[in-house]
């Protein structure tokens, strides 16, 4: 016997109580873990945004089209460095439900202004060479088994071409990867040309142009000048930096950063509550017992770290089975969602902070008990008895 | 006989408001080494307060409480925690066992205030039972114990460190006569052959009788009667 002995005996001396407790935190951190892993997927473009990035759509919204034309006449505006254009394909692999983020761009200027995909030179060479290649990140590569010299279809959900088909052939010719961990490689891209030609309706038109600015000082110059270039026109645009641009889009979504967030924060208020009053009472319940292991000749300090270990120990027990089963279910769900939210699984940054949240909230649940029973005169205890 | 506490002008006071109650006052008294003594007197009278005195978790108004040289009204609250897991063992009227530990861990709690490694801990833990004569309960937590089996733990975990002197508040308080006459049986072999000097605080008389020494406090007064 040690003192984690006595701790652990202490947190279940009542079962029942112990294993509501244990349900509690283990709910609030499943929550915690499983929305975090969701929400991470759906920021990673946000935080991974350049801030010398530019997004022009058409003002609209970000789905509606615009004149290729301007892709042209946007490279006479002051302070910017690249423009490049991308649309969206919608593709699919062999059945729908394999759904396949796939967007047709202008190769060369893409890959500029997107430095940190990183693709091995002679592939980068091939890429641009080769009207039907398709290049493809790393982690889809992987999905579905590609290698490169792979040939596959990739049908669109959106577009026909001139025959009435749907479906596109592409040579696998080019892997992309991101420089960093959390840069997605899950999504691939072809010649906008090879898209554009065999087009039955909509030529000639792009989705978006992302432009990179020499400076992001001047960012809000070159988007009012963009923008003013195109104003009172068909298709007047609406340019703002990547990152706001994600943001506005998440913001589409539902604000979902708003509503995760007092989801987990009433999950965790509760607990808090729910917790630390029944280490109160817990700890209340059994002064008599403080008093005789003080009598015994436990030390106070030892005495309070027994009691906060508890809590903590409490803590700790709910907070990883919560986040175990969180992750279970987003490894689980990431297969199954692959085509909608790829990339999906549990992020280093969520189960660190699962970690801090295990140990704060032991701590602050556990703080007042162990204080009190650290301050307990024994005779006061035995006297009460 | 050599002194193992000496208590000199010994006082304890409560001021509630502008009213004092003495509990003693000017208390002078010597117990030896070996001296077994039980301590009868009426409720309020201060009993429990002098055995807190005695095993350092009270401190005295004024006056000396000296064991072996040690001047325990003294000692700072982390002196006197380790002071009393080294000297003092306590019995208690209701046992006061953790209810989620066996009795051999019950029995193994003041061990883990020394720096015993866990196979000599057993040993130790084994023995105390076995003097009590409990060995055969160690697994059993205190709800599957009867009330002398329970107060068997208590004396086992009192003695299991090898206290000089052992402070029982009524330790038969709770038992009935025959259960309570092995225990006093048991506190006696332990005077008697390990030397263990006892104070005992007790209402029943019969349980005096097994005292070398029998003192009636009343009034912040002691009365020495002879053992019978
Ligand atoms: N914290 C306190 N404040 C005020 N008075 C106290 C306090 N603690 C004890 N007393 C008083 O001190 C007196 C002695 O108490 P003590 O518990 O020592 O008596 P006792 O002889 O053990 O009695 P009993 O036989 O009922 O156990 C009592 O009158 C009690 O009310
Ligand atoms: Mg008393």
């Amino acid at each position: 016997m040690n003192d984690l002995t006595i701790i652990r005996k202490n947190l279940f001396r009542k079962k029942l109580r112990a294993i509501l407790l244990t349900l509690s935190i283990m709910i609030a951190f499943l929550i915690y873990g499983a929305l975090g892993a969701f929400y991470n997927v759906w920021t990673a473009g946000v935080d991974m945004a350049a801030a010398n990035r530019l997004i022009t759509v058409n003002r609209i919204n970000f789905t509606v089209d615009m004149p290729i034309a301007y892709f042209s006449r946007i490279q006479s505006v002051e302070g910017i460095e690249n423009v490049s254009h991308a649309n969206w394909f919608g593709g699919y692999y062999q059945e729908p439900r394999n759904f396949i983020q796939t967007f047709a761009i202008s190769p060369e200027a893409y890959l500029e202004s997107y430095p940190e995909l990183v693709i091995p030179p002679e592939q980068r060479a091939d890429f641009i060479a080769d009207r039907t290649c398709l290049l493809v990140g790393v982690d889809l590569a992987a999905q579905y088994g590609w290698e490169v010299g792979d040939r596959i279809p990739l049908n669109s959900n959106i577009w026909q071409q001139d025959d009435g088909t749907s479906d596109w052939d592409f040579n696998i010719c080019a892997l992309f990867d991101g420089d960093e961990e959390e840069i997605p490689a899950n999504y691939a891209m072809f010649h906008y040309e090879y898209y554009n030609e065999s087009l039955a309706f909509n030529r000639d038109r792009i989705g978006w142009m992302v432009v990179n600015t020499t400076d992001p000082d001047l960012n809000d110059q070159v988007a009012r000048d963009i923008d003013a270039l195109f104003a009172n026109s068909s298709a007047e645009t609406e340019t703002t930096t990547e990152a706001a641009f994600s943001r506005a889009f998440l913001e589409q979504v539902g604000n979902i950063a708003m509503i995760l967030l007092s989801v987990i924060g009433a999950a965790f208020a509760t607990i808090l509550m729910i917790v630390g009053t029944t280490m109160v009472m817990a700890i209340n319940e059994r002064t008599q017992e403080i008093a005789v292991m003080k009598t015994l000749g436990f030390p106070a300090p030892r005495i309070f770290r027994m009691v906060l270990s508890e809590s903590i120990l409490l803590s700790f027990v709910g907070g990883l089975l919560g986040l175990g089963l969180a992750t279970l279910i987003v490894e689980g769900a990431s297969s199954a969602l692959a085509g909608f939210l790829p990339g999906l699984s549990m992020p280093m940054d969520v189960v660190l902070t699962a970690f801090g949240l295990m140990l704060g909230l032991g701590l602050l649940t556990g703080l007042g008990p162990a204080l009190s029973a650290q301050r307990l005169s024994i005779i006061e205890a035995f006297n009460k008895h | 006989m050599t002194a193992l506490y000496t208590l000199t002008d010994l006082s304890k006071k409560y001021t509630r408001g502008k009213e004092t109650l003495t509990i003693f006052e000017e208390l002078n008294m010597t117990i030896d080494q070996g001296d077994f003594i039980s301590i009868m007197g009426p409720s309020g009278s201060g009993k429990t307060t002098l055995l807190n005195l005695l095993g350092g978790i009270d401190r005295p108004s004024s006056g000396a409480v000296d064991c072996e040289g040690v001047r325990v009204d003294k000692l700072s609250e982390g002196k006197l925690a380790k002071w009393r897991s080294a000297h003092v063992g306590f019995i208690f009227q209701f046992y006061n066992l953790m209810p989620m530990l066996s009795a051999a861990q019950n029995v193994e709690l003041p061990l883990l205030l020394t720096s015993l490694s866990s196979k000599e801990r057993k040993k130790r833990v084994e023995t105390a039972l076995d003097i009590v004569g409990i060995l055969d309960r160690k697994g059993h937590r205190p709800a599957q114990l009867s009330g002398g089996q329970q107060q068997r733990v208590g004396i086992a975990r009192a003695v299991v460190a090898d206290p000089k002197v052992l402070l029982c508040d009524e330790p038969t308080g709770d038992l009935d006569r025959a259960t309570a006459d092995e225990v006093l049986e048991t506190l006696q072999l332990l005077n008697r052959e390990l030397n263990k000097t006892i104070v005992m605080v007790t209402h029943d008389p019969a349980a005096a009788g097994y005292a070398s020494r029998q003192l009636h406090l009343d009034k912040g007064r002691f009365v020495e009667r002879e053992a019978v």
